[in-house]
């Protein structure tokens, strides 16, 4: 290993985790904003012109509170959870390509972290891990409602995490290979080669398991607030809360590029429209994160697991045992 | 903003309808239509074009309070106002305690004295807030229109008694001047069309 590449790689970490801290709290001003177009508010507006500067007053606000730990919690477990979920959601965004390469000063910028050949499986498992947040977070605070969350959270996972897999298998039989820049190549020759038209019930399964692993609103029931207040964050106050909102809106994006690359073309041939067509897609799909908390409801746990075993998990094989018949005749 | 659709209690022709209710689905294969159905009529897209329609038309109702205020009504009874006469400019109060002495939960409290024109002038007027329940009968039992309710409902205060005393709520002169006293239109007030209800005294029993 050479030191150039080991320090363009601590540089890409550090963008990477940079850029996606701020974004996390730029997405939460853009979901307070969207959500009240859509309720017919305004929503921030005092803080900063049309209150974009919202983001920073509640960072100031999380950075120095008091870091709270209650008695009768466990407390280094307590402590730890919400690092969890951050940096799982952050150890995830290691494979995904941004960008297509590009040159900077005569030197080529390959902006993934680690083109690994096992990329999607590292990824689903990474975010998977991110469940021990909410987990280990609800069972160690000395409060019902965060074990009720907790609860649910292992519940919800073993539903969803189930369909994920499934419905990604067919894509990945059809690519042959894990690796996103790889999805990214099979996809590259244009709109017609994208593996929507070929996969779409993948797609709309991996889609709606997106829902589950993120936590959004059809299926926001790990820290239902109108159901047990915040969940599993019910007793945290200061950052260790923020991390573990750092971590959610980190999650909504890395799955809002995951989607478009899996799916729907990626960056394309590489080139400058490719890229730009990435950023708006997963600009689309951050999106309709929003626009789902804003119109519909949510579903009971039940309801989720009902959906997840004895709906989307026999679609989901039925799509691999179709697509494998297709692949070997 | 109209009253009438409010005024009007008749429920049957205002639109109302009774929305229509499906029966629950009792043996499985009901169940598995009702699913059916449910997945493929598209419910959830409507949903999701309604917010969208609501984005896109940017209709936004949030009145932004401190540096925006919704309109009140004429009648409505906040902090109390002293009035001026239109004609000459002096107050329209005559000292004759009424108010005080109709008020409910005692929070008017005035102090008179026969000035040297021998008329009666207010000396002392205050009215505490922390009390006042804001019922209008002061204004109702006022016989020259002198103190009526005003629109200023924005009364807090760090102790509960805090008060608002004559030089406060009476019409500063060269607003009076220009023509910005505002009558109140609530109890007590002159009623519209009063001059066609109006009948001689009958004098002659």
């Amino acid at each position: 290993m050479d030191i150039a590449y080991l320090i363009e790689t601590v540089i890409k970490v550090v963008v990477v985790l940079l850029i996606f801290s701020a974004l996390a709290g730029i997405g939460t001003y853009f979901e307070r904003k969207v959500l009240a177009f859509m309720q017919r508010r305004l929503g921030p507006m005092y803080v900063g012109p049309f209150g974009l500067l919202q983001v920073a007053a509640d960072g100031v606000k999380l950075f120095t509170k008091e870091d709270i730990i209650p008695s009768n919690v466990v407390p280094n477990i307590f402590k730890i959870a919400p690092v969890i979920t951050a940096a799982t959601a952050f150890m995830a965004a290691a494979a995904i390509p941004f960008l297509p390469q590009f040159t900077l000063f005569g030197y080529t910028v390959h902006p993934i972290v680690a083109d690994i050949n096992i990329g999607i499986l590292y990824i689903l498992g990474i975010m998977g891990v991110g469940l021990y947040g909410p987990l280990l977070g609800g069972m160690a605070s000395a409060n019902k409602f965060s074990l009720l969350s907790a609860a649910r959270g292992a519940a919800v996972f073993i539903s969803y995490e189930v369909v994920t897999g499934l419905s990604i298998l067919a894509p990945i039989m059809m690519v042959g290979s894990l690796s996103l820049i790889d999805f990214n190549a099979y996809q590259a020759g244009g709109i017609g080669d994208w593996i929507i038209w070929s996969q779409p019930v993948a797609f709309i399964l991996f889609w709606i398991a997106a829902f589950a692993e993120t936590g959004r609103t059809p299926f926001h029931l790990i820290a239902n607030d109108h159901e047990i207040i915040d969940g599993f964050g019910t007793e945290y106050s200061g950052m260790r809360w923020g991390l573990f909102f750092i971590g959610e809106y980190a999650n909504m994006f890395f799955i809002s590029f995951i989607i478009p690359l899996l799916f729907l073309g990626g960056y394309g041939d590489g080139s400058l429209l490719g890229a730009l067509g990435l950023l708006a897609k997963m600009s689309f799909f951050f999106f309709f994160f929003l626009w789902t908390r804003a119109a519909w409801p949510d579903v009971r746990p039940d309801q989720l697991m009902w959906l997840c075993w004895k709906v989307l998990m026999p679609i989901a094989v039925i799509n691999i045992v179709i697509t494998g018949l297709v692949m070997m005749f | 903003m109209h009253n009438e659709q409010f005024n009007n209690r008749n429920v049957s022709d205002n639109g109302y309808y009774l929305v229509d209710i499906e029966d629950y689905p009792t043996d499985n294969w009901g169940r598995f239509k009702r699913v059916i159905k449910r997945t493929f009529r598209g419910e959830l897209f409507v949903g999701l074009w309604v917010v969208l329609r609501e984005m896109i038309k940017f209709d936004i109702h949030t009145v932004q309070y401190p540096q925006e205020k919704m309109p009140i009504g004429p009648r409505y009874r906040a902090v109390h106002e002293m009035k001026r006469l239109w004609e000459s400019g002096t107050e329209r109060c005559i000292g004759c305690g009424l108010c005080e002495k109709i008020c409910i939960s005692n929070c008017i409290r005035m102090d008179t004295k026969i000035d040297e024109n021998s008329r009666k002038e207010v000396t002392e007027y205050s009215i505490n807030l922390g009390r006042c329940i804001f019922c209008g009968y002061c204004a109702e039992v006022c016989p020259e229109l002198a103190i009526v309710h005003g629109g200023r409902y924005e009364n807090a205060s760090d102790q509960r008694e805090h008060f608002v005393l004559f030089e406060d709520m009476l019409t500063p002169i060269d607003a009076l001047k220009a023509g910005k006293q505002l009558e109140f239109e609530g109890f007590g007030a002159i009623t519209p069309h009063e001059d066609e209800r109006v009948k001689k005294t009958p004098l002659s029993y």
